[in-house]
């Protein structure tokens, strides 16, 4: 599974990706300057509110904000106990709100219309010489190759095995990194060809001797 | 930009996320987990060079922010970005530039110590730089001078990480160097313009041409 998405068709579902980037980045930064309890309170209700609508399964959205949850405990005692607790409640509602909002947009969008915001998004850097769509290109290619290095990992991990070999802390550096590493980059002289044959990036420079025609 | 470069700064991103793949270990008492990724940040600036390091874990960044679950555990999503610990990601490609610049500048009589070094510096100093402030000012409302002390935790990983990281980027420069070394004069086919490693003093006093 290489996506968080849920797919559904509420109206959060429905809003375009871009919006609901900017959402994220107007909320966010209303949230930094705000510091009335009250008014972060409402904030956690309203995202509350949002999934909701938006009918997520509890289960996905619980499995996303327990990663973060940890880190917000361990924030919120460390300032009430160093500085006060009205400071402690701030913080703690503060990234509540801001990383609930954000997960439910990863929730409720599809990847590929993610990819088309950031997409459309770059598209100012062309003047500086990014070509937008060779991005998501970029993001494409890391997801078809994720399982095909991940499975020369296990193909390192067998050789190991077959040879019983078991490393230590530091020869796995050594004996399990440095050839998953050289077997990545050796991958990338093929998909480079391979791109290169389909025109994509620059071509290398021209040899100085213009080449033989065979004919 | 090349296509072979484009080949090495999507597979290496790639390579980051089966890192990933590892299990999440928290800390006891401390907000940011001990992570293998880090370890990615040094091996891509140590390996790919500063320039196609720093894009490789620009790439990263923008996979975590379109909600691919690539972090450690699973995780992702703009939430963990915008979240306490997202500064130590935010300066992933930072950590790729600083230890690129570093190897390369030190890349002929790169060995196992200044390899550390540079790991140590990029890897684990610079993602502090960015990732600790944003942890303890930003999100916690402390000050620097209640918190700092928090990344002595991560030191012993980090020594670790970086040693780790130091073995595998002498390990390939061995097998598969792929930096051109960053040398006071510019690298020419040239051969009257002398050996760039600056190795063969004696080309240089007969007028830098090689047949004489």
């Amino acid at each position: 599974m290489l996506s968080l998405h849920v797919p559904g068709h509420s109206l959060v579902h429905r809003l375009p990706a871009g919006a609901k980037l900017l959402t994220i980045l107007v909320f966010g930064t209303f949230a930094f300057f705000v510091d009335s309890l009250v008014v972060l309170g409402s904030c956690v209700g309203v995202v509350a509110a949002a999934y909701l609508v938006a009918r997520v399964p509890p289960a996905r959205a619980w499995q996303l904000l327990r990663g973060v949850l940890a880190m917000v405990a361990l924030i919120v005692l460390a300032q009430g106990f160093l500085g006060d607790w009205t400071t402690a409640a701030q913080v703690g509602l503060r990234v509540l709100a801001v990383v609930l909002l954000a997960n439910l947009v990863t929730l409720t969008t599809a990847q590929t219309a993610l990819v088309d915001a950031v997409v459309w998004a770059a598209g100012p850097l062309r003047r500086v010489g990014v070509d937008p769509d060779r991005i998501g290109l970029m993001i494409a290619l890391v997801f078809r190759f994720i399982p095909v290095i991940a499975e020369e990992a296990s193909k390192v991990r067998e050789a190991h095995a077959a040879r019983g070999v078991r490393p230590g802390l530091f020869g796995l550096g050594v004996s399990y990194l440095a050839p998953l590493v050289i077997r990545t980059l050796r991958m990338a002289d093929g998909l480079g060809e391979a791109l290169e044959v389909r025109g994509v990036g620059t071509r290398p420079a021209p040899p100085d001797r213009p080449a033989k025609v065979p004919f | 930009m090349r296509a072979k470069d484009l080949a090495l700064i999507a597979l290496f991103t790639a390579l980051m996320c089966v890192l990933g793949l590892a299990p999440r270990i928290q800390l006891p008492l401390l907000p940011a987990p001990f992570t293998t990724q880090t370890l990615g940040v040094m091996l891509a600036g140590g390996i790919l060079g500063w320039k196609r390091g720093t894009l490789s874990m620009l790439l990263f960044v923008l996979l975590v922010a379109i909600g691919a679950p690539v972090l450690v555990g699973g995780l992702g999503g703009f939430g963990m970005l915008l979240g306490p610990t997202g500064g130590f990601i935010w300066a992933y490609p930072l950590g790729a530039l600083v230890t690129g610049l570093l190897v390369e500048r030190w890349w002929i009589r790169l060995n196992a110590v200044s390899a550390f070094i540079a790991c140590f510096v990029g890897g684990a100093l610079a993602v502090y730089v960015i990732g600790q402030p944003w942890l303890i000012v930003a999100s916690a409302k402390l000050t620097l001078a209640q918190g700092w002390w928090s990344w002595v935790v991560y030191l012993p990983g980090d020594i670790l990480k970086a040693v780790v990281a130091a073995l595998v980027i002498i390990t390939v420069k061995r097998a598969y160097p792929l930096i051109t070394p960053r040398v006071d004069r510019p690298f020419t086919d040239d051969p009257a313009a002398g050996h760039p490693t600056g190795d063969q003093p004696g080309l240089k006093t007969l007028g830098g041409d090689p047949r004489l």
